[in-house]
């Protein structure tokens, strides 16, 4: 029996020559980031020294990213002092992948490393935050850890205790339907495999629409597999995957691919023809209670949200500029874009898209995430609904637990923008 | 052995257990006000009377979905609680075993608020109800942290022999 890309991707960070799903190993590191939660992670790490006598150094300091992101610029006090406190800690100990509050540097973690080039095929990377499964679109095993769990990474430079995890493969050919693209597709994939129905396992992605998908897209479905309790998704690394590295990130050195044997061994195979999938959206208060559009059309929203580690990429925001040129957003519904990282936000001026966007009534925030968690900027008042391309609709979400998170593709929450309801996406949009 | 304090469903999500506008505190001697702030007279309960250690959680299936947030952990184990589920989700279940939180995963659990649970090696007793429900084991890599007494004493340890050899 082969293996499937993970299981030689920790074939590879363990130094042998084979392992199956259930094997318990300490994978080395390629890679560990955190956010503003480094705070936590530093005061566990200063933890396991306390007593040993020895210097609390990090094993690498070329292999930790830390990117602020959460709340930014600093929403209280308490967020500034930490902030504070990590810019000491990555002075001290040397961490050059550290992107501070500044518009020639600064975004969403799950944008800034990949178009940084710190997301290289077939490594390990931690991070502190759920959505690290985004970064599995490059061909990496890339999954979420709490804050101890990665205080222990900077210790030893391993995970500690790894189970193999099963691999789901999910097959998708077709060509999207008009206004239909990978947004729709994972919160359809969710749909069917319900929010744990991945728990414990990688979902690997297959099929022509994923071979023609750019990289903008596979971040999309990686970025979400999580929402199915996944502990990655993977594209296997490819021509597109290289063309991103090189045109995109400005990598230079050699890159290694990593495709599974055709033998491997998978617990679920899933086969999807984008055929069936027209317009979808996540009703509250799970990111399984997915729906056609065209059959909640009679929602009413005040707040959209178009932006995030899911969806605040330069196609995501040409696609809801195209969309609303020219046009205004409906009265009473207020939109907020936040893009992906302030690199997008520039080629997004660049374009006119902002521009696009600000006519319209749109107000354009600077990259982050504190509107899509509930933390900082964007909140809902009593009753509100809110349409979003972000990636979690539960209960309390953006910060009040009396409000509603929808959850759609940039096309559904812009055509709704104009609306004021939920709306399917005219035709000619795409 | 104790009693049921909060009665859960499925797909508990930690923006439940500890929500998102409270993440900038951090430290777990400091999370525990949170806890299922939303939840406000589960929460007062908790803040003014308490609840005697060892009493439980009971949810659902995948319990503790969502965020990487280890708040979710440390704000239960703040009041020594033990949380049953009939499943976790994997990064709050590796979350609490870090931090030395009791979780159980107990798939056919049926208990309501009020009901007397006591574990009793692989099986849950309900003493109210009088039935009986299998526990399943942890797996050996998950036990050895357990063992050590949570991750910060076994990285500990490994760091020392780590400098011994």
């Amino acid at each position: 029996m082969g293996m499937t890309v993970v299981e030689k991707i920790l074939a590879r960070a363990t130094g042998q020559e084979k392992v199956k799903a259930g094997d318990v190993l300490e994978p080395k590191v390629d890679l560990a980031m955190s956010h503003e939660n480094a705070a936590l992670v530093i005061n566990q790490f200063k933890e396991i020294y306390k007593g040993t006598n020895l210097k609390a150094n990090v094993w690498d300091p070329s292999k930790i990213a830390i990117i602020f992101d959460h709340r930014v610029p600093a929403e209280s006090a308490k967020t500034a002092t930490n902030q504070k406190k990590i810019r000491e800690f990555v002075a001290e100990q040397g961490i050059d992948k550290f992107h501070d509050i500044r518009a020639d540097e600064g975004g969403i973690c799950h944008q800034v490393l990949p178009e940084s080039g710190y997301v290289r095929p077939g490594a390990v990377i931690v991070g502190t935050d759920s959505h690290t499964t985004t970064h599995g679109a490059m061909g990496a095993f890339s999954f979420g850890i709490g804050a101890t769990e990665m205080a222990s990474v900077w210790t030893l430079g391993t995970v500690l205790n790894v189970e193999v995890p099963k691999t789901i493969k999910v097959i998708v050919n077709g060509k999207f339907n008009e206004n239909v693209g990978p947004k729709d597709l994972i919160l359809y994939i969710i749909g069917k495999l319900t929010a744990q129905g991945a728990n414990f396992k990688v979902i690997e992605f297959h099929g022509e629409t994923i071979k023609n998908m750019s990289l903008s897209g596979r971040l999309v479905l990686c970025n979400m597999s999580v929402e199915a309790g996944a502990t990655s998704g993977i594209v296997p690394a490819d021509k597109e995957t290289e063309r991103y590295l090189r045109e995109v990130a400005g990598v230079t050195d050699e890159i290694n691919f990593v495709a599974p044997d055709e033998d491997a061994d998978y617990v679920q195979v899933m086969e999807i023809n984008t055929a069936v999938i027209q317009p979808q959206v996540a009703c509250p208060n799970t990111v399984d209670n997915v729906k056609q559009v065209s059959t909640v059309t009679d929602k009413k929203i005040n707040q959209i949200v178009i932006g995030s580690c899911t969806n605040g990429r330069l196609d995501d925001l040409k696609t809801a500029a195209d969309i609303l040129r020219d046009k205004k957003i409906s009265k009473g519904v207020r939109m907020l874009v936040f893009p992906a990282s302030w690199r997008i936000y520039k080629e997004a001026l660049n374009e006119g898209y902002v521009s696009d966007l600000i006519n319209a009534g749109a107000v354009v925030m600077n990259p982050g995430c504190g509107c899509c968690l509930g933390v900082h900027q964007g909140a809902l008042g009593d009753g509100e609904v809110s349409l979003s391309t972000t990636n979690r609709n539960f209960k309390g979400r953006m910060g009040n637990p009396n409000a509603e998170v929808y959850l759609c593709s940039p096309a559904v929450a812009a055509s709704s923008a104009i609306t004021g309801y939920i709306t399917v996406p005219e035709k000619g949009n795409n | 052995m104790g009693k049921v304090v909060l009665k859960l469903g499925n797909d508990i999500s930690t923006d439940a257990i500890y929500p998102g506008r409270f993440m900038a505190t951090v430290l777990p001697t400091e999370t525990p006000q949170y806890c299922f702030a939303d939840y406000t007279g589960f929460n007062t309960k908790a803040r003014t009377e308490g609840f005697p250690p060892g009493s439980f959680i009971v949810a659902d299936d995948n319990f503790g979905c969502g965020s990487s947030r280890e708040q979710a952990a440390s704000t239960i184990k703040g009041y020594e609680l033990k949380v049953v589920a009939k499943g976790f989700a994997r990064i709050f279940l590796q979350n609490a075993i870090n931090l030395g939180l009791h979780c159980i995963e107990c798939p056919k659990i049926e208990a309501s608020e009020g009901d007397e649970l006591e574990l009793k090696g692989t099986k849950l007793l309900n003493k109210t109800t009088g039935k009986e429900f299998d526990v399943l084991p942890m797996p050996a890599a998950r036990q050895a942290i357990i063992d050590a007494d949570g991750l910060i004493a076994y990285t500990r340890k490994r760091l020392l022999e780590k400098q011994k050899a």
